[in-house]
């Protein structure tokens, strides 16, 4: 089957791909788009690296076809809040708490951390934990991950106070 | 604040990129031109090759393809010995060796590709256990599929058992374990005749990687350049499998004359890499009424796979760490690697130390159940004390107190309180809910074994700039524990200067010198040391110089190296690794100084066992050591928890299922590495030093090490069932516990 | 990433009609893609058979939850997070909520839908139990019609079923008050491990005494069998009956008997038939003993 044109708005910028339709838009992503942030980890739903945000909901982009995500708008962690010159309160917690060892999980967790915190600013460790379930980290044993996001939390509140 | 870096947590340097998706992994590296490279590999575990066949409706005229007859030098990965080719040639040894490699520049192609190669075998027998491969009857390596045999230990075991007040036997097994770092394996080579070959890619030894890399090639080392790139992962992993990836993208490149990229699937990367090695070790101890142990017989067994790759160095620490942090007058071990036909087992993260410590660890409670005393006070009885000999007659000379170890682990653990209160618990109880609680309590040695760090002579370079910076030249890699920022702080305080005025150089076999491999926890201790060593150097010439006063600044360091540039145009710290004075070691008996440090640590583990589904939750955990000098107390505190998640996950969730030699469950669904709802809190303390003068002891390997025995000392606890095996998993456990039920 | 595109087509037609026309011309050639959580992943695996896809994701007349006062009705895309976030659902049907909460993580939960776990037919699939005990119907449709099933023996082998080849699955039913006022709900998913786990028991129990006596059971098991089972035979073995303990021994037997456990990577069919088993007496313990309403298990 010949490819077609999907048009998609990844971190605020629209790009009109040609593609095959059943393209993953993981790779879609990496390779047509030129943002490597998101990570394959299993290709198959499990780990969580490919994570990003189709129209604010959490999504697997290596089980997204393209296709589906048509006329989508989409954000990665290179377009995640806080991604800027200035970090924001969420990457700050990931470097200064320890959430972050060799940094393959860290873009989806911090993609499924911002998801968390969107629905539940003030979550509990369980919470936390339950929230970033889908995102496997072989480096840290989580625990300085869960206390990235409640330091995290804590900043954003902060903020807004 | 330039001083006293050493000691702080200093975020981590590269932590930036990490945490804006800016940092490259080989795989978002794309090269002009490049093609994609796969590997065709067995599908038998043994046999002749007899033809190879390309078929199905491909670009076959399109696709690059290289075989055996390819290698311009010697088709050996060169490592211990040689006898692993990169491609096999007439015969392979297992399944999913490689024999065919494809290039095309459409990954889809090549893919499909690689499913039409077909190959005919003639099949020969094959070995799958370490049973079948001690009884020898069908032989896969050498005369008798022993790769390594070692005797260790000392006093005399058989003068013990006839007056021994008590003797305890058991055997205990250890099963394979996946690295599953997030980041499958990749590497990108290119060829020109001229430059040679140049590799970039995920790998923790840029020089395990040239060394294996010069003969296939018969190149000069000059002539093959290696190059980091970010690594999301290697945990022993990426130690020595790297080089077979590097020499495929590189042959690849040599054929087509254009870069070529071999990146993993999750399933390849499973199937074809290495584990850990599969064990099985079985006790006989002599014991007093007290539980002071009288002897020791350990009989350690590890399956090698199919080559020997790093099997006689695995064998070698888990022989050394076998009879744990105890005294003991009588103590043998014997201990084998042995030939099947799997896929080589190789470096995982404690490198053969976690199988003989689960197996004595497990002991140590059976010894207690069988006393009927407490298993700690069995443990105290034993412990090494400052001025004892370890089991291969290193004397102790550190001011070791374990005991306190032992007491922070326990009060941390709320160990008696909970220890009574489960044991009611279960007692009384006509629910399905037990709960138990159990330690170890083991230690590690840091660096490689014996003699290891002398052959490597290990070499490290600082050089100072014009503008007072730093750039530090190390082949040690960053892979997730620290190493950038680890060095920084290290040498900052060497330097006097701040930590940002510190490059670490990416590690490059062109830029870097040799530092050795990024493995045995040896980076900071080892590594950091000469990087210490080298700015000294730095600063020795820059006093001897007259720019530089006796204590000085971060400024008066700039001014000086700026002074130091107006009549030179370089300025090169260097330092060679120095064997301590008076540490000996002698290889061939297995006798001294084995390593010239100890981590030592004392782990707790409280569980709750559902006696429905014998699932295992591991609710608390509690890991205290003593590593002398903590560099960065929250990367120290990450790797201790990531090593304690990796092996609560070998404990009780990670079963690698075996089907005639090939893995049956390769994928993230079914082979299960524990999630964040199944970790539990890990809660961390290190130890004020022992020493006075402490050293950095490494700490990446000592976690793995405890966590299994202390977990199935817990659900033995909460069940009363004797587990002897790890993975634990609930269909074992409900095995047992029926067993237990029945017999009641 | 293992599967070669170039056999494969994708469209995505803009209603349920023009998706059932697709489906009628060639019967067969064209299948749904909704969530794509299985189907992706056998993409990824080389596993997936070349052919044709319809992705069905945006059609918003497959999508909603909706209450009338017989039925709740979910659209076939409803996705387990919409069970989640559903207040009339932990109300009423607290083990479909449950099932959808421990199906895979957030992100799988954002995208997989009842309907894909349905037709995907998966003998360890997580919602189907819960379906089978809260009585559900299916509703299939084709450019012939729309009928609704009975859920409980859509299923019919491993990955077999009573669907046609060109009909799409397009909403799901359950009868309001389950069981009945006082009904225990007893869900129990045996995993891998805590969370994103793949099921290795995984039973869905319903049931309310009067008078002490059975008044209402209904009972679905995961990965005992090859398909989704009922536990029928226990059922029949236990309505009218006192629970006491020789009633649970003989209703725990029957049940050991209806199950068909296999060994394969996941698990042991020894380990599987235990399981069962326990479960099984647990809920009629539980059951017995008066519980009702939502049996928490964590
Ligand atoms: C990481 C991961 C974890 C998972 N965990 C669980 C779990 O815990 N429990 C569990 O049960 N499942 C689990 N799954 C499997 C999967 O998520 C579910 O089965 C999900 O409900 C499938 O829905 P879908 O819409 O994504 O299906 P799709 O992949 O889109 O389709 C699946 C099948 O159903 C057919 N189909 C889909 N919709 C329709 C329709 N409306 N009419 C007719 N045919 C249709 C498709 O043709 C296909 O054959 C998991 C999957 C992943 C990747
Ligand atoms: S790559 Fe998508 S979940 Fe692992
Ligand atoms: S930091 Fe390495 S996998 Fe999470």
């Amino acid at each position: 089957m010949s490819h077609v044109n999907v048009t998609l708005t990844v971190n605020g910028t629209e790009h009109t791909v040609s593609v095959h339709p059943m393209a993953r838009l993981l790779d879609v992503l990496r390779t047509e788009v030129g943002l490597t942030g998101t990570k394959e980890g299993c290709g198959e739903g499990e780990c969580g690296a490919c994570s990003v945000f189709i129209d604010g909901v959490l999504t697997n982009a290596c089980l997204v076809p393209v296709l589906s995500a048509s006329g989508t708008t989409i954000q990665t962690v290179e377009g995640l809040e806080g991604a800027a010159e200035t970090l924001g309160p969420l990457q700050q917690a990931f470097i200064e708490t320890g959430g972050a060892q060799c940094g393959i999980c860290t873009p989806g967790m911090l993609v499924a951390a911002a998801s968390l915190l969107r629905r539940n600013p003030d979550p509990s460790d369980a919470q936390i934990r339950e929230g970033l379930a889908g995102n496997l980290c072989r480096c840290t044993g989580y625990t300085r991950i869960v206390e990235s996001v409640v330091d995290a939390a804590r900043r954003m509140k902060e903020a807004r106070s | 604040m330039p001083d006293g870096w050493v000691g702080r947590s200093v975020p981590r340097r590269e932590g930036r990129d990490k945490v804006t998706g800016a940092a490259k992994y080989v795989d978002d590296l794309h090269v002009e031109g490049m093609l994609h490279g796969a590997t065709v590999r067995s599908t038998i575990p043994r046999g002749k090759i007899v033809a190879i066949h390309y078929e199905g409706d491909l670009p076959w005229d399109e696709i690059v393809v290289a075989t055996a007859a390819d290698v311009p030098g010697a088709n050996e990965v060169k490592l211990i010995q040689t006898d692993q080719p990169l491609l096999a040639d007439g015969v392979v040894n297992h399944v999913e060796e490689p024999i065919v490699l494809l290039a095309h520049a459409d990954r889809e192609v090549v893919e499909k590709a690689r499913r039409h190669v077909r190959i005919e075998y003639a099949p020969l027998p094959s070995v799958h256990s370490i049973d079948d491969a001690l009884a020898a009857d069908t032989v896969v390596w050498g005369t008798d599929n022993v790769f390594t045999h070692y005797t260790a230990g000392q006093g005399n075991v058989d003068a013990v058992w006839a007056d021994a007040p008590h003797e305890l036997s058991g055997e205990y097994t250890t099963g394979a374990q996946e690295q599953m770092y997030i980041e499958a394996q990749g590497m990108i080579a290119e060829y020109d005749p001229d430059a040679g070959v140049t590799v970039r890619g995920s790998l923790q030894c840029p020089y395990y990687i040239q060394t294996a890399l010069c003969p296939l090639f018969g190149l000069p080392p000059d002539k093959v350049r290696i190059v980091q790139m970010a690594t999301g992962g290697g945990f022993g992993g990426k130690e020595e499998y790297p080089s077979i990836i590097a020499g495929h993208a590189a042959l690849l490149a040599y054929k087509s004359g254009k870069p070529v990229k071999i990146v993993y699937d999750r399933i390849e990367d499973v199937t074809a890499t290495t584990k850990r090695h599969p064990s099985r070790t079985k006790i006989r101890s002599a014991f007093d009424d007290t539980g002071k142990l009288l002897a020791l017989d350990i009989d350690f067994v590890i399956d090698g796979g199919a080559y020997i790759t790093l099997s006689p160095v695995v064998l070698s620490r888990g022989t050394i760490h076998a009879a744990g942090p105890y005294r003991c007058d009588n103590v043998r071990v014997d201990s084998r690697a042995v030939a099947t036909s799997s896929p080589p087992h190789g470096a995982f993260r404690g490198f053969g130390a976690p199988q003989s410590i689960f197996a004595l660890e497990r002991h140590m409670d059976r010894i207690a159940d069988y006393l009927g005393l407490d298993p700690v006070q069995v443990r105290r009885r034993n412990l090494l004390q400052q001025g004892q000999t370890s089991s291969v007659g290193q004397t102790i000379d550190e001011p070791v107190d374990l005991d306190k170890l032992v007491d922070r682990a326990l009060a941390d653990a709320d160990w008696v309180a909970k220890r009574k209160a489960f044991d009611e618990h279960n007692a009384s109880t006509t629910g399905p809910i037990r709960k138990g609680i159990g330690l170890s309590v083991f230690y590690h040695g840091s660096g490689f074994t014996g003699a290891g760090e002398v052959h490597l002579a290990s070499k490290a370079v600082v050089e100072a700039t014009a503008e007072g910076r730093l750039r530090v030249l190390a082949a040690s890699t960053e892979i997730g524990q620290g190493t950038n920022t680890i060095f920084s702080q290290i040498v900052g305080d060497a330097a006097h200067v701040p930590i940002d005025r510190i490059d670490v150089v990416q590690p490059d076999t062109a830029h870097v010198p040799n530092s050795g491999p990024t493995v045995a926890s040896r980076t900071c201790m080892v590594v950091g040391n000469l990087l210490a060593q080298a700015t000294a150097d730095v600063v020795g010439q820059l006093q001897g110089a007259g720019h530089l006063p006796a204590t000085w600044d971060a400024e008066q360091f700039t001014a000086a190296c700026r002074a130091w540039y107006a009549d030179h145009d370089a300025l090169v710290g260097r330092a060679n690794y120095q064997p301590p004075a008076g540490v000996h070691w002698d290889e061939k008996n297995f006798r001294g100084d084995a390593y010239s440090a100890y981590a030592w640590a004392c782990y707790v583990a409280a569980v709750t066992v559902d006696t429905r589904t014998a699932e295992i939750r591991v609710d608390d955990f509690v890991a205290i050591q003593e590593i002398g000098k903590t560099v960065n107390p929250i990367l120290a505190g990450g790797q201790i928890e990531g090593g304690v998640a990796q092996a609560i996950g070998w404990a009780v969730y990670e079963d690698v299922v075996w089907k005639d030699g090939r893995v049956a469950n390769p994928q993230m669904t079914n082979y299960i590495i524990p999630t964040a709802v199944d970790t539990p809190p890990i809660r961390v303390a290190f130890l004020e030093p022992f020493a006075p003068q402490p050293v950095a002891k490494g700490i990446g390997e000592l976690p793995m090490d405890g966590p299994a025995p202390a977990v199935l000392n817990a659900v033995a606890h909460a069940t009363g069932v004797d587990p002897r095996g790890v993975p634990l998993m609930p269909e074992t456990l409900m095995d047992l516990l029926t067993t237990q039920e029945t017999a009641q | 990433m293992r599967g070669y595109l170039p056999d494969y087509e994708l469209r995505a037609p803009a209603s349920v009609d023009e998706a059932l026309e697709t489906m009628a011309q060639a019967p067969g050639q064209w299948r749904p893609l909704a969530g794509g959580t299985d189907v992706m992943v056998e993409l990824a695996a080389g596993k997936l058979p070349p052919g044709k896809f319809l992705s069905i994701w945006q059609l918003p007349e497959l999508r909603g939850i909706t209450l009338d006062d017989d039925h709740a009705i979910l659209g076939a895309l409803t996705t387990y997070s919409d069970v989640r976030d559903h207040a009339g659902m932990a109300a009423e049907y607290p083990m479909l909520v449950q099932a959808a909460r421990e199906s895979g993580a957030i992100a799988i939960q954002n995208r997989g839908t009842l309907g894909g776990n349905i037709v995907n037919a998966s003998p360890a699939a997580d919602s189907p139990p819960a379906l089978l005990a809260y009585g559900a119907q299916i509703e299939l449709a084709s450019v012939r019609g729309r009928r609704w099933v009975d859920y409980r023996g859509f299923h019919t082998g491993y990955k077999q079923m009573g669907r046609q080849p060109d009909e799409l699955l397009t909403r799901i039913r359950m009868p309001r008050t389950p069981g009945g006022a006082g009904a225990l709900h007893d869900y129990r998913k045996v995993g891998t491990r805590k969370a994103q786990a793949i099921s290795k028991v995984c039973l869905a129990a319903l049931g309310r005494l009067d008078d002490g006596k059975v008044a209402y059971l209904r009972a679905g098991v995961g990965s005992v069998a090859p398909v989704p089972l009922d536990l029928v035979k226990t059922e029949a073995a236990l309505l009218g009956k006192t629970l006491d303990a020789a009633t649970i021994d003989a209703a725990v037997a029957v049940a050991e008997a209806e199950v068909t456990p296999i060994d394969d990577i996941r698990s042991t069919a020894r380990y599987r038939a235990v399981v069962s088993r326990n479960l099984v007496r647990d809920f009629l313990t539980a059951l017995a003993a008066g519980e009702t309403g939502a049996r928490v298990h964590d």
